[in-house]
């Protein structure tokens, strides 16, 4: 993990000092609501339905175990002990006191983490892959470039306030997407030239919401050095340029599409020119510094694999849950474990302040200290010795943090929607629970194999409805809740847009709809066919059919 | 006579700002000095210049500094309008200003001007500020340290910050 200097820290306590005293005008009179909105907003300080929600960073999904302790204790301390992973890997609290939020992000701040830009109309947390540095797949590890753009993007004075949010991921994985870079503003290809240096290609444009789009690619090749100076010129052009009059068109996306990739490219090419070659530039000692943060953990060489094959053979459960929540890891005889924070009947992603305590404890014993956060509102521990899987499984199993139903229909995807948050239209979570209900049996849910489930309660798409195989948005028809159905979005090998239905349903239909889908499925699968696939082959119209028929 | 902040210090404000609407309705004033808008300043340059006090141009947000590029030298202050405070062009308008067209006058920041944004605006070239007219422009003046690290450069020292700790 990135680890502070002594300026990272003075940083972060002259940002609670600023932050502390523009919450003591506000409550004393001397911020007006609006403008009190903008500074809270970009510390992560949103006003919800029934209380304030805090959104805390967690850069690019890391956290260490001191960390997830912490955001254990200030979960007990000023919340009702539990806390939300949101689809951008960041922590969510839902019940704090606006009063109490200096204090929160002191306690923070002495754990090196913070909100700072989680919210409002700027650069807001960098994201990649949750297995980025132990993917076997990734050409480099892109959280050193993660942490390079973070600190620039930090408190940049002059993308303070841009039209609208802007999102940036980075990903290193050739021939797959698994940061979603084509469906954020600013998506960052990590490539590598012939000679094998480090270059990226950039996109902009992309974004869910209310209009979803896939980006195109602005920077075919931006070599290492020049990374921040393309930033910047992008970041510049949509500064300018970018719509003010109206929330909805105020994307990066609704630019680029509106003045075409060609003449966006020459205006950012334009800025670029000048930037080029100077101060920006970055150097190869301080990229060196920043990649020495993420070094590799003592891996243990002496892994007795035959110990894992004898528990996969003899417990079929065990066996089940290795296939479904644990991947390939980089280093032989080490696998990745997702802990699936989906139990039913609970909000996706919540966790408790004791459940973080016990994955902390799991981390320290298993998984180097270390714990990561996941777009898809899990949790990771990236580093497990093949033979000590057995004994943590069973650890996770107890906590019920093992349900091998990882990317499977009841992993389901969802934002807290209309029980708590003020923006939504409908409730998502009761629909959400609905789905796994309706599929129970766990036998039935492996054969039907991966499939994306993702629920939104409103067009701000924080459920990343779009991409899901299955995306189910909430509409608000005359005050009545409605869910609109999307088939064929993809945020897996690559990211697409879905294809809507047609008419939206009420709530009690959704699941029958569901059901209506999985069984037009299974009725045309080929062998070894998952769901997308299917749906690709034969579109979108013998669903329709089967739906509305 | 209304106050300004000029270079961190309070200090009268001796420029008069006029709208094109006020424009519209009167002729320039002979005497003192004043800020005309871009399009006023496009139009009557060559009067302008002839009056004995200065002038100054004004920015309204969607406007192009590059429209005023070739003018800057004879320029000693040009000011950018915020509207509202989270209308962020001018923030770009000022580092142009500085960075791309070297312009060393006053960079004056008018309009929905607050505290909490000067700390920002002063990084991207402002060295001016008149704060709205609402507000204690004493305590606004604080706005203009909360930090004493950045990790980015900036107009006054275009080095990020692993560049000044290595000098």
């Amino acid at each position: 993990m990135y680890v502070y200097q002594d300026y990272d820290q003075r940083l972060l306590e002259e940002r609670v000092a600023q932050y502390r005293d523009q919450t003591r005008r506000y409550l004393a009179g001397q911020l007006s609501e609006d403008e009190f909105l903008a500074l809270r907003l970009q510390n992560g300080l949103y006003i919800q339905r029934y209380a304030p929600m805090m959104r805390i960073s967690v850069p690019y999904g890391m956290l260490n175990t001191t960390q997830v302790r912490k955001l254990a204790s200030i979960t007990r301390d000023y919340d009702k002990g539990f806390c939300h992973v949101s689809t951008r890997q960041n922590i969510q609290l839902n019940w704090p006191e606006v009063a109490d939020t200096p204090d929160i992000l002191a306690e923070l701040a002495s754990v090196q983490m913070h909100a700072i830009q989680t919210s409002g109309n700027c650069i807001r947390n960098i994201t990649t892959d949750e297995y980025a540095g132990v993917n076997p797949r990734e050409i480099e590890d892109p959280r050193p470039w993660c942490e390079v753009i973070r600190q620039w993007a930090t408190f940049n004075p002059e993308f303070a306030y841009l039209p609208r949010k802007f999102k940036i991921a980075v990903n290193a994985v050739p021939d797959a997407d698994p940061a979603l870079i084509g469906v954020h503003d600013i998506g960052v290809q990590i490539v590598h030239d012939h000679n094998g240096e480090t270059g990226f290609q950039v996109w902009a444009g992309g974004g869910l919401g209310r209009t979803p789009m896939t980006g195109e690619v602005i920077g075919e090749f931006v070599a290492w050095p020049d990374l921040l100076a393309y930033l910047e010129a992008i970041l510049r052009v949509y500064n300018k340029y970018g719509n003010r009059d109206n929330k909805y068109k105020a994307r990066i996306k609704i630019l680029v599409k509106a003045l075409g990739a060609d003449k966006f490219r020459e205006l950012a090419e334009a800025e670029f020119a000048e930037l080029k070659g100077g101060a920006m530039t970055l150097t190869r000692e301080e990229v060196a510094r920043i990649k020495a943060c993420f070094v590799d953990p003592d891996y243990r060489t002496d892994v007795d694999t035959a110990a894992l094959r004898n528990a996969l053979d003899q417990h079929r459960a065990f066996n089940r849950w290795y296939h479904t929540n644990t991947r390939a890891h980089k280093k032989d005889g080490y696998r990745s474990v997702t802990l699936t924070l989906k139990k039913t009947g609970r909000i996706p992603g919540d966790i408790t302040d004791e459940q973080l305590e016990a994955v902390a404890d799991l981390a320290d014993r298993y998984a180097f200290s270390e714990v990561r956060t996941t777009h898809q509102q899990n949790m990771v521990l990236a580093d497990v010795a093949e033979d000590e899987l057995y004994d943590l499984w069973r650890q996770l199993d107890a906590l019920g943090f093992a349900t091998p139903n990882l990317g499977l229909i009841t992993d389901i995807v969802s934002c807290p929607g209309g029980d708590l948050c003020a923006l939504a239209n409908a409730k998502s979570v009761p629909i959400a629970e609905g789905i796994q209900r309706q599929f129970d049996d766990l036998d039935f849910v492996h054969d039907l194999g991966p499939l994306d489930v993702n629920i939104s309660g409103c067009m701000n798409a924080c459920g990343h409805h779009h991409i899901g195989h299955i995306g189910i948005l909430g509409v608000d028809k005359k005050g009545k809740e409605f869910y609109q159905i999307t088939l064929g979005g993809r945020g897996d090998r690559q990211s697409r847009i879905g294809e809507k239905m047609g008419p939206s349903f009420e709530s009690h239909e959704v699941t029958g709809v569901i059901g209506k889908i999985i069984r037009v499925y299974l009725d045309n699968r080929l062998e070894n066919e998952p769901f997308i696939s299917t749906y690709e082959r034969i579109g979108m119209d013998p669903f329709k059919e089967v739906v509305y028929g | 006579m209304a106050k300004v902040i000029v270079n961190g210090e309070i200090v009268e404000n001796t420029w008069r700002r006029l709208t094109s609407e006020e424009l519209e309705q009167q002729d320039v004033p002979a005497e003192g000095a004043v800020i005309v808008p871009l399009a006023y300043w496009l139009a009557h340059r060559d009067a302008l210049l002839e009056r004995a006090a200065p002038v100054g141009v004004c920015l309204e947000p969607g406007e192009e500094p590059a429209d005023l590029a070739a003018d800057l030298p004879a320029l000693p202050l040009v000011a950018v309008n915020f509207p509202a405070f989270k209308d962020g062009r001018g923030y770009s308008y000022a580092r142009e200003l500085r960075t791309r067209y070297g312009f060393e006058g006053e960079v004056r920041a008018v309009g929905d001007v607050l505290q909490d944004q000067l700390f920002y605006m002063h990084r991207v070239g402002f060295n001016a500020f008149e704060v709205r007219a609402d507000r204690d422009i004493e305590e606004a003046l604080n706005g203009l340290r909360p930090f004493s690290v950045t990790y980015q450069g900036d107009v006054h020292d275009e080095r990020p910050i692993y560049r000044r700790q290595s000098a």
